[in-house]
């Protein structure tokens, strides 16, 4: 029945680039998750009156962070070719997708996690301070688990943001979805094809919707 | 023993250097309650940080343990602060932890056995009243019971001084009473040292062995609570007498008893420790030849003795009234005519 509605679907190559998808969209999120997060941390406790303020580092990092954030994806895609080259050894397949996809959400996400940050009571830090806690254990046993829910529902947010760029990255031969959708959806003119790979990415996206906002609430103790 | 000399605390600001402790030499003794009280911005928070190091003094040293806060790091400074504790007027508890878990925290800094810990936190949320409420997170608590696991937290790596942040600002009345109460018990239980900065002459007046009076950087007077409220020399430590010893209406019925009897004196009389339970104007009124008639009373319990003060017109011959007055001296007690009602 299936064959009928969608004649032109090959289920095979479909389930391939799913595959492929979540695999690039599961490694960039994670890879993008620790990155971002130390980008975050080093950026929120080198500004000022913080424990770490140091103005060099922090406008160095500032400055990292925005200019990888202004750059369109598909730009920073072609841009980061030669470096994905040298680090990889190919520019094709889901693998020569990840450092585009890293570079390009961590400095986004590193925002996200600065503002949560921020929005953590001093006093707390302070407290933590006054007992005679390590920056280490503060990073660990406060900054982390206070700004929890935030991070957690920043990391969803730059999931789902990543499901769209693999499927940019795909365009210029990482495969995955978007790969499939746009060389054998439109470049041959197969409308279902593009339908159904439109129809997965959607499902992608509100499965992890679905797990960021269970785990935000289940953190959520305030 | 904390030992404060010529300590000085500016910051830098848009506006140049501001000053927020202003050369302050102050020592506190072991096992005494200290208070500090000020209004927003006479530089008492700043006081209190220096004295756990989270501010360092611009110059002078600071004394606590015999260990120079000013000038240790590192790992020493941290060292200390298991034994200088602090609690805040915010309570600063963490939300992502459970009650039992927030009063562990402390001892996993201090690198305690999990067994140990348990042990511990059990003993301590015991200690202030806190059973049956190990699992609930903060959220879940009252403001008092917020301050309790504060208190249990302070009290974990059993520190010998514990520095309190305006830790009843943010509480009702009764809830400030319940809290002073148990910081008494812990300090008469524990022996610790406990220094409390504080707007709220109440709480002075309420568990306060000495107080210093700051303003502007400066501690402009200090003693033991008794003698600041008996005679109180600055003219802010004179506002915050009155927050305890006036009512409200106070100066109403005062002005109003100064026009009614332009002829008679009102005279405030000052009563300190067992004076306060003498009945003093019976025999005034039977053994000279005059009336009294009491306009306000008011008796404030503080932790070295009763204080209190009574304002009565007496009436009679001005012969017979200055005898009565000169009795009361003898008696012991202090006396003030009011000439108008400040």
């Amino acid at each position: 029945m299936l064959n009928d509605l969608f004649p032109n679907v090959d289920w095979e190559m479909m389930w391939e680039a799913t595959r492929e998808t979540i695999y690039m969209t599961a490694v960039s999120t994670l890879l993008t998750f620790i990155l971002g997060l130390v980008l975050g941390i080093v950026l929120f406790l080198t500004s000022p009156t913080q424990l770490w303020a140091n103005k060099i580092v922090n406008v160095l990092t500032g400055s990292f962070v925005n200019i990888f954030r202004s750059i369109p994806f598909i730009i920073l895609v072609i841009l980061l070719i030669p470096f994905t080259k040298f680090l990889l050894g190919t520019i094709r397949g889901a693998n020569a997708a990840l450092p585009a996809l890293i570079i390009g959400a961590a400095p986004f996400y590193a925002r996200m996690v600065l503002i949560a940050l921020r929005e953590i009571d001093k006093g707390v830090i302070e407290a933590a301070r006054s007992m005679g806690a390590k920056t280490w254990t503060i990073i660990w046993k406060v900054l982390i688990p206070e700004s929890l829910p935030a991070l957690i529902s920043g990391i969803t947010v730059t999931a789902v943001a990543l499901v769209g760029y693999t499927a940019m990255a795909g365009v210029i031969g990482a495969g995955g979805l978007g790969n499939l959708a746009f060389m054998d959806g439109f470049q041959r003119s197969r409308n279902d094809v593009t339908l159904v790979a439109t129809i997965l990415v959607l499902i992608i996206v509100f499965i992890i919707q679905f797990i960021g906002d269970f785990i935000t609430s289940k953190t959520d103790k305030r | 023993m904390i030992q404060l000399e010529n300590v000085v605390k500016k910051y830098k600001t848009a506006n140049g250097y501001l000053t927020a402790v202003n050369d302050v030499n102050l020592s506190i003794n072991d096992g005494e309650i200290f208070g500090i009280i000020g209004y927003s911005g006479a530089g008492k928070s700043t006081m209190i940080r220096l004295l756990n190091g989270l501010e360092k003094p611009t110059s002078g040293k600071v004394i606590v343990n015999g260990q120079n806060i000013s000038a240790i790091r590192g790992k020493e400074l941290r060292n200390a602060r298991h034994k200088i504790s602090m609690i805040f007027q915010h309570f600063n508890l963490l939300w992502s932890r459970t009650v039992e878990e927030n009063i562990a925290f402390p001892l996993e800094i201090a690198g305690i056995s999990k067994a140990e810990r348990q042990k511990r936190v059990l003993e301590l949320i015991e200690l202030v009243g806190l059973k049956g409420r190990e699992k609930s997170y903060p959220s879940q608590l009252s403001g008092g019971q917020k301050q309790r696991v504060g208190i249990a937290r302070a009290l974990a790596n059993d520190p010998e001084v514990l520095l309190c942040d305006e830790a009843t600002s943010a509480l009702d009345p009764e809830t400030t009473d319940a809290i002073l109460d148990l910081l008494v018990s812990i300090n008469e239980k524990l022996g610790l040292t406990i220094v409390l900065i504080t707007h709220e002459m109440h709480v002075i007046r309420k568990i306060c062995h000495r107080v210093a009076v700051m303003e502007a950087g400066k501690i402009v007077e200090r003693g033991n609570v008794l003698e600041v409220f008996q005679s109180p020399k600055a003219e802010i430590t004179q506002k915050f007498v009155s927050q305890v010893t006036e009512t409200a209406g106070h100066k109403e019925s005062i002005s109003q008893m100064l026009e009614d009897y332009p002829n008679d004196q009102l005279i405030k009389l000052f009563f300190v420790g067992s004076k306060t339970e003498q009945p003093v104007i019976s025999q005034l009124i039977r053994e000279f030849n005059v009336d009294v008639n009491i306009v306000h009373g008011n008796i404030s319990p503080t932790k070295s003795g009763p204080y209190g003060t009574l304002i009565v017109r007496i009436v009679g011959d001005t012969d017979h009234v200055a005898k009565a007055i000169q009795y009361l001296d003898v008696q012991g007690i202090k006396s003030e005519v009011i000439n108008n009602a400040e």
